[in-house]
């Protein structure tokens, strides 16, 4: 099963360097630099997971998730946080994130997270699809 | 804080501002009490000698007249024949001895001034004349005289009475000789106390009855000149150089000065007691002032001090929170910032490893020390993770839940986790719970990071065998918990005592102490409502006291 997984954040070197860790997992990542740019991104697509950064300049983290859960309630959202850890994850997981991971992630852990966070949505979507 | 040369310099002004304003009114109080009394006591004394003068002068005086009378009514009832035949004198003289034993003698003397009867022990100045004499021209010309007090021919103090009676041109004089030791009963009495005395002085200033004290009878005794008054005065006199209160009254029948010494210690007594009264009462007051003063004085300063050093652990426990509050703030930001920087060295080493998986890297001959340094980079990764991640467990904003936590449960949890490494260590940790201890409300995850942190610096301390006591108690005013963790460890030097709550003070080695974890504890349990102190001396092991509030509201 493929799971389509779109990564914001705005350091770039992060990004890349996770998109080829990505890749070479055979799991392809679209990438948005900004909270704009995953929601247009996210207009145009359907996403399984969405990886946030918290913290970036622009569109706050937790405001874009807000977003993403008015357009997309069915993509699973994890988000990425360097910043006063718990209180920004939990206010996360509050407004619907699915998990919350502090940077610097251990990248298996994070791998693993998000194959859950894809099993689930696919899990709600049968569930809204025969309900 | 004042320092302590300060507060002596305070301790001083206070008690002597303290007795200067108490002591100066008791001063001048008992000064005027003193003063009025003694005013009041010396006026009570010169009346009551002026009284005595008085009286005396009048018996004196009664006495004088009572004599000239009786000679007066000797004289005037009969005619000088009388007198001259047989032993008329004698009978006359015997019947005036019966009333005053004094009469020395009696005569007769006819206005040539010779001796025509006499009757005495004197025999032998039956033929003398007087003619030359000054008393007989006096007698002649007044009717009547009175002497000074003199030895005469019969070497006796004595001296005379004599009345003259004109019997047609014939004057006769009826003379008696009385003897002077009659004034001496007549002045002196028991009234004068035990060192008064009493005298009589003629116009020349000559004793005419002798004085208990000082000179002899017909010595010259110098009270000074006093001219002739009526009535009484009261003078004070120096006697040998001290001065004594002295009455004084002129004789109404003669010119001579009757002065009354008063006893000067009797009349002292009541003022020298009142006087030494008066010292006893003020050395009580001044010992009570200057005790309540000294006392009240060290309140004050003790409360002052006390009240100081609160204020200074007041300002000191400000400065570590506001410290540890900025510090919390950057700590936070400067994590944040490491954070990321660190994640891409993560995920960079993390794809460099993914890499190493391909054949080609495989077969590379540095494949070995590629793996190796990548494996370095994420141990040490990792490890300022652990730091940045502690640093924003610091900082963030933590609202503590407020459950009922049993506190002995806590600490027994916690104990559990270092057991092992405790027992691998040879360290022992008994507790002394209180059993009912009650319910304190508040975070249990929090403290038990609280307890974990200290309890850990206690077993790094110790090293290797030794003991850790940790102690819960409930006290009341204010109501809390306390704990106490005390270990046997080497104590903490007195210059590290104040720095050992700062971010990141450790004296542990690289890569084991953070420096983090007493700061953590202090701001949990600062946030909980409650205080952590620490009481230590060097080799002595040390001691952690937490404090818990019991009703937080
Ligand atoms: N029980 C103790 N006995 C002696 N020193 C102690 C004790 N607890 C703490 N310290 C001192 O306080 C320092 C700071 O402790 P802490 O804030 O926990 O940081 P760390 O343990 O990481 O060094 C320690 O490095 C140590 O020097
Ligand atoms: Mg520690």
């Amino acid at each position: 099963m493929d799971i389509k997984i779109l990564l914001v954040d705005d350091e770039f070197d992060f990004v890349e360097t996770m998109t080829k860790r990505f890749h070479i997992r055979k799991m392809p990542v679209t990438s948005a630099a900004s909270g704009m740019e995953a929601l247009k991104l996210i207009d145009e697509q359907d996403f399984d997971v969405v990886i946030l950064d918290v913290r970036m300049p622009g569109m706050d983290g937790l405001e874009v998730l807000r977003q993403i859960r008015a357009k997309r309630p069915l993509t699973e959202v994890i988000m990425l946080t360097g910043h006063a850890s718990l209180d920004a994850g939990m206010q996360g997981m509050s407004l619907g994130a699915y998990d919350y991971v502090l940077k610097p992630a251990d990248f298996d852990e994070l791998l693993d997270k998000v194959r859950r966070a894809a099993e689930r949505k696919a899990l709600n979507v049968s569930a809204q699809a025969r309900g | 804080m004042i320092e302590s040369s300060g507060y002596t310099k305070l301790r001083i002004k206070m008690i002597l501002t303290t007795l200067g304003f108490s002591l100066i009114p008791l001063l001048i109080l008992g000064y005027t009490i003193y003063r009025q009394f003694e005013a009041a006591h010396t006026g009570k004394v010169i009346q009551h000698l002026s009284h005595l003068t008085e009286n005396k002068r009048r018996t004196i005086d009664l006495f004088l007249n009572e004599r000239l009378s009786q000679l007066m009514a000797i004289a005037y009832t009969h005619q000088v024949e009388y007198f001259l035949e047989g032993s008329t004198l004698e009978s006359v003289f015997t019947l005036m001895q019966a009333r005053s034993k004094y009469y020395i003698d009696l005569g007769i003397i006819d206005q040539n001034g010779n001796h025509v009867a006499y009757t005495g022990p004197y025999q032998a100045i039956r033929t003398a004349n007087y003619k030359e004499e000054e008393w007989f021209s006096q007698v002649q010309a007044k009717g009547f005289y009175i002497s000074d007090v003199f030895l005469g021919r019969r070497n006796y103090p004595h001296f005379i009475i004599a009345v003259s009676r004109r019997d047609g041109d014939k004057t006769w004089i009826l003379r008696a000789t009385i003897d002077s030791d009659i004034f001496d009963s007549l002045v002196q009495s028991d009234q004068l106390g035990a060192n008064g005395d009493a005298f009589l002085l003629n116009a020349d200033n000559v004793l005419q009855s002798k004085p208990r004290f000082g000179p002899k009878l017909l010595a010259r005794m110098d009270l000074g000149a006093f001219a002739r008054f009526t009535g009484v005065r009261t003078e004070t006199i120096a006697v040998d150089g001290k001065p004594f209160l002295v009455g004084l009254a002129w004789l109404e029948n003669k010119n001579w000065l009757l002065a009354i010494r008063d006893d000067p210690s009797e009349e002292m007594m009541p003022l020298a007691h009142t006087r030494s009264l008066m010292w006893i009462i003020l050395a009580g007051g001044f010992l009570l002032i200057a005790g309540g003063t000294i006392l009240t004085s060290n309140t004050i300063l003790a409360q002052l001090v006390r009240s100081e050093r609160e204020k200074a652990m007041l300002n000191a426990s400000l400065t570590q929170s506001s410290k540890m509050a900025s510090l919390g703030k950057m700590a936070a930001g400067v994590a944040h910032e490491i954070n990321n920087p660190l994640a891409i060295i993560k995920e960079k080493a993390g794809w460099m490893r993914d890499l190493l998986e391909e054949e080609d890297v495989k077969a590379s001959p540095n494949y070995k020390e590629l793996e190796d340094a990548i494996a370095k980079i994420e141990y040490h990764v990792t490890r300022a993770k652990d730091v940045t991640h502690r640093l924003l467990g610091f900082a963030r904003r933590m609202d503590p839940i407020h459950e009922d936590v049993n506190i002995n449960d806590v600490i027994n949890q916690t104990i559990t986790f270092l057991q092992n490494e405790a027992r691998y260590r040879a360290i022992e940790i008994h507790t002394g719970f209180q059993t009912d201890l009650p319910f304190v409300a508040s975070d249990s995850a929090q403290l038990q990071q609280v307890f974990l942190n200290i309890i850990d610096n206690a077993i790094d301390a110790i090293g290797k065998d030794g003991n850790i006591h940790i102690r819960t108690m409930a006290v009341h005013d204010p109501n809390e918990v306390i704990i106490t963790i005390k270990d046997s460890g080497p104590g903490i030097p007195r210059e590290k005592l104040d720095k050992i709550f700062d971010p990141f003070f450790t004296t542990k080695k690289v890569g084991e102490g953070t420096g983090l974890g007493l700061t953590i504890s202090f701001s949990i349990i600062q946030k909980l409502g409650g205080q952590i102190k620490v009481e230590s001396e060097e080799g002595q092991g040390a001691t952690f006291i937490i404090s818990l509030p019991l009703n937080k509201d």
